[in-house]
């Protein structure tokens, strides 16, 4: 059962949860702001995606637990990654065979 | 028999199997949504120069960022559900678990009237690929917030009694059932941006 101990670092995670909160309610803002913004659409891209990735991590981390999760964990969904990038690579090629037919 | 590793660790993998479990489905997961999220690359790119931005213009960006921001703060009264059990307070863990699937519901009915907006205006699925993607993208998002509710609304009421006989194993139920609900938070913070403001 839970000691003082527990009862402390659930409070300490708490305030933590409360900051991550205010941080992705920012970014939201800060995500539909630059969309407004005359950019490029490559650079709208990069922007949006750079915000949304900022975003994940911070629920990754701190809601899943992921900053302290046991190694085990990391491994797979690093392998996980792994395959998610070569799966949204795949699409790419064809249009660099397309690129290359002319 | 008592199902073993609910509460304690294996020694093997460091963890209690639920939360391996949860993490295995989580992952193929990632390559179920990465799947649509490919062909959504491959649609972009087929269509013509801009045509993407411009299909898309006809969402309503106020209520998807309403929406994002009411599906962050279920995220975050979810994990204050798990938190309370952590210290030992039932009341509040009702509370914001009935919180969480308010959010839930909030963020489908917001949904639905996105949806039926789309229709009164003859938008449909079939409209362009743009909008093939969105609704099927949108679609499973949905159907896993749907999912999500009937896992926490019997975590809510009827599955509560088991935190007066096997507190710790409950407290890792909602640890596991925030896992999940938290990946369908993280999938739509990419959707966000992808469909409404690109």
């Amino acid at each position: 059962m839970s000691t003082n101990h527990d009862t402390k670092d659930i409070q300490q995670h708490i305030k933590v949860y409360m900051m991550v909160f205010a941080a992705l309610a920012a970014l939201t803002v800060v995500t539909v702001a630059a969309s407004y913004l005359d950019l490029s659409s490559g650079e709208a891209i990069l922007l949006a995606l750079t915000i949304a990735s900022i975003k994940g991590s911070l629920v990754a981390s701190y809601f899943m637990h992921l900053i302290s999760e046991k190694a085990l964990i990391t491994w797979i969904l690093m392998l996980t990654a792994v395959f998610f990038f070569i799966l949204m690579f795949i699409p790419m090629t064809s249009f660099i065979d397309q690129a290359r037919l002319g | 028999m008592d199902i073993p590793y609910t509460v304690e660790e294996r020694s093997d993998t460091g963890l209690f199997n639920a939360k391996l479990g949860i993490w295995l489905f989580l992952a193929s997961e990632v390559m179920l949504f990465g799947g649509l999220f490919s062909a959504y690359i491959f649609l972009r790119f087929g269509a013509p120069d801009g045509a993407f931005h411009e299909w898309g213009q006809e969402l309503n960006i106020p209520l998807a960022t309403l929406n994002t921001l009411i599906l962050i703060s279920s995220s975050v009264t979810m994990v204050m559900s798990w938190a309370s059990l952590k210290l030992q307070d039932i009341k509040k863990y009702k509370l914001y678990m009935g919180l969480t699937l308010l959010c839930a519901l909030g963020f489908l009915v917001i949904k639905y009237l996105e949806y039926t907006a789309k229709f009164d205006h003859h938008i449909f699925p079939s409209t362009n690929t743009f909008f093939a993607i969105y609704f099927t993208l949108t679609g499973l998002h949905g159907l896993h917030i749907i999912g999500g509710m009937i896992v926490l609304f019997y975590l809510w009421i009827p599955g509560r009694k088991m935190w007066e006989s096997q507190p710790a194993q409950f407290t890792n139920r909602i640890e596991i059932a925030g896992l999940y609900w938290h990946f369908v938070d993280l999938v739509w913070i990419f959707l966000f941006p992808v469909l409404y403001l690109l």
